[in-house]
């Protein structure tokens, strides 16, 4: 099986929404604290990108992001005892939803604030080439991030010193509420346009639509050329954050949710594998998820005593706040 | 013995560092033709891919800087204008500070940020004259400001070296200090410890910066009235508390002449510690900027607002007299 069978690839839609929804019940029930941002239906984006990536390829994303860690390779179980804050999370506890990361499959860490990961991670790959790596970069951001100067400015140093990264944009529609005809002047493709940077349009529910959109780009990157755009269009099957059904939140017609709900890249992905595969991938994500479940609540809680550890790399130690 | 300048000195650790370790780069706006002296001949040296030019786009390329160090580098972000700062405080302290802590260790960001000229060159009026140390002390991040053009060089090799990122404040008021030097004998200076220019028994002037030139002035002008201890603490953050400690306990006064905004400033927080730790023999006292103070543009008004000399000399006869 290669990493992009459609098999392997349904695997990775199906995780993701298994883990999304274990992870929002896990909210309700208040085993995690603080929420999370679901990435329901949104889960093709994740899996095709990563599918057309090596494993030493560098990413980044957002608050959004557990779909991107998962998608990259990163271990569900230490991903879900990170959500939990224990000590066995990949960031142990200490980086939560928004922050997870795994440098060890080179995954830079989500970001929680929008539009900040793609200047990093222009600088990371640009370094690793400088160092004779022929690696890319993708990284990951929502449409309300086209408006963050900051996205912008990364858009113009990528370009400018031709460093390949794939600029990918999750179009969901919504900046937590704000729609983003009410936000976007121009278009998204002409963001990147603007800068002579290739941008596609691509259906963000069809798994291997992004992947296809992705290989073409990732090959014409790393056979030398600058950065490229992708704007996937999507939909956010639940809301922006776990927190929104407590404050009922009105935005959305409900007949618009349930015609986004009705392309389901879970279901458009599992359609083209036998009933025997897609039952055979479910049960073995499942069995994965209760394994990673069990794991990471049997795992410890931080010590509080180590509540400052890792402030500094150099090891100095912050006075405390108390006495 | 040779003179060295401040600005030499800074530019000379530039060139050692980047000499020793091929992973030291330095990035900013016109540094190729090195519009601020300081990186003066590195072009012609190390070549356009170790002194890169970057367009204005001071929010990018602070983050791409944190990519870069991520990534294996040690880049040095050149901000002629300390204002700047504000504009990328959001770069440093909200993703290079704490990649640390929020990825559980997994990263390490050693990045310097440059600023020779901060603080007053008097003339460059609201937007040009800040000297925000004290945010980035308050913040946690390393924070440097060398008096003196041995120090200068030293800390600013130590910044460089150091594994967390560390912003070095180059005063514009020392920036032209020459000191005789044995250059055989420049070497590292370790960040948080703090420096005795002149001992005394009476009291401890604590001064920051380019105001160490003004205190030990001040403490020569005084020498036969009062015997005056001045201590650069050189770091901010972290600060040399035990030396301090044991300079304050040896002359039980304690004078501060910081040139950062009163409210909140380092000075208030110099004090706050010593009289934690020490019995004083009388009131503290501290010479700063106003609160919330810009700098007007007039000189004789950009004077009235900087601590000066006269004030530093009152602040000591007044706490002469306390008992």
């Amino acid at each position: 099986m290669t990493r992009d069978d459609p098999v392997r690839l349904y695997r990775t839609v199906r995780l993701i929404r298994r883990f999304e929804e274990r992870a929002v019940d896990l909210v309700r029930a208040g085993a995690i604290v603080g929420g999370i941002h679901p990435y329901l239906g949104q889960e093709g984006i994740a899996a095709g990108v990563c599918a057309a990536l090596r494993d030493d390829d560098l990413v980044t994303g957002t608050h959004r992001g557990h779909g991107h860690v998962l998608a990259k390779g990163a271990d569900p179980a230490r991903m879900l005892a990170e959500l939990l804050g224990r000590e066995t999370g990949l960031n142990r506890g200490r980086g939560g939803s928004m922050h997870a990361a795994d440098l060890a499959v080179g995954v830079l860490g989500a970001n929680a604030i929008v539009g900040a990961a793609g200047a990093i991670l222009t600088g990371a790959v640009w370094a690793r080439r400088r160092r004779g790596d022929d690696l890319v970069g993708a990284t990951f951001f929502g449409d309300g991030a086209v408006n963050e100067g900051m996205l912008l400015e990364a858009f113009n140093l990528a370009a400018l010193w031709r460093v390949p990264v794939l600029f990918v944009c999750e179009n969901n529609g919504y900046a937590t509420t704000m729609p983003v005809e009410g936000a976007v002047a121009g278009t998204i493709p002409g963001r990147a346009e603007a800068f002579g940077m290739p941008a596609a349009v691509v259906d963000g529910q069809d798994p291997e639509a992004v992947r296809d959109a992705t290989a073409a780009a990732v090959a014409r990157m790393r056979a030398g050329g600058g950065p490229e755009l992708i704007e996937a269009r999507t939909y956010r099957f639940d809301a922006h954050h776990t927190f929104e059904h407590a404050v009922r939140l009105d935005y959305r017609a409900p007949q618009e949710v349930a015609a986004g709900r009705s392309r389901d890249p879970v279901d458009i992905q599992g359609a083209r594998l036998s009933g025997a595969d897609r039952a055979a991938v479910d049960a073995e994500v499942e069995a994965t998820l209760d394994a990673a479940l069990e794991f990471a609540l049997a795992s410890p809680e931080p010590d509080p005593a180590g509540a400052l550890e890792h402030l500094y790399a150099s090891g100095l130690v912050a006075r405390t706040g108390g006495g | 013995m040779p003179r060295l300048s401040y600005r030499k000195a800074l530019t000379r650790a530039l060139a050692d560092e980047m000499g020793r370790d091929e992973s030291v780069f330095l990035l900013g706006e016109d540094i190729r033709v090195a519009a601020s002296n300081v990186t003066a001949g590195l072009l012609k040296r190390f070549g356009p891919d170790r002194v890169r030019d970057t367009p204005l786009s001071e929010q990018a390329f602070t983050s791409f800087a944190t990519g870069a160090a991520l990534a294996g580098l040690r880049p040095v972000v050149e901000f002629q204008i300390p204002s700047l700062l504000f504009l990328v405080f959001e770069q440093i302290v909200n993703h290079a500070h704490k990649f640390p802590l929020m990825t559980g260790g997994q990263a390490e960001v050693p990045v310097t940020y440059l600023v020779p000229g901060s603080g007053s060159r008097t003339g460059w009026a609201g937007q040009h004259s800040d000297h925000p140390y004290s945010l980035f002390a308050h913040v946690g991040v390393t924070t440097v400001v060398p008096a003196t053009p041995a120090d200068a060089y030293g800390l600013l090799v130590s910044a460089i070296r150091h594994v967390d990122p560390v912003v070095v404040f180059a005063p514009a008021g020392a920036m032209d200090v020459r000191a005789d030097v044995d250059f055989a004998a420049l070497a590292p200076v370790p960040i948080g410890r703090g420096r005795v220019h002149r001992a005394g028994d009476d009291v401890t002037v604590v001064a920051v910066g380019h105001l160490v030139h003004d205190a030990l002035a001040v403490a020569e002008a005084l020498a036969d009235q009062v015997s005056v201890e001045v201590f650069d603490p050189r770091t901010l953050h972290p600060f040399d508390w035990d030396g301090l400690t044991a300079s304050v306990a040896r002359t039980g006064r304690l004078v501060v002449v910081d040139d950062s905004n009163r409210s909140c400033g380092i000075a208030g927080e110099i004090i706050a510690t010593v009289v934690e730790r020490v019995r004083l023999l009388a009131p503290p006292r501290r010479v700063t900027r106003p609160d919330g103070a810009v700098l007007p543009f007039a000189p004789a008004l950009d004077r009235a607002v900087q601590p000066g000399r006269e004030q530093l000399t009152a602040a000591i006869q007044l706490t002469m007299k306390d008992e």
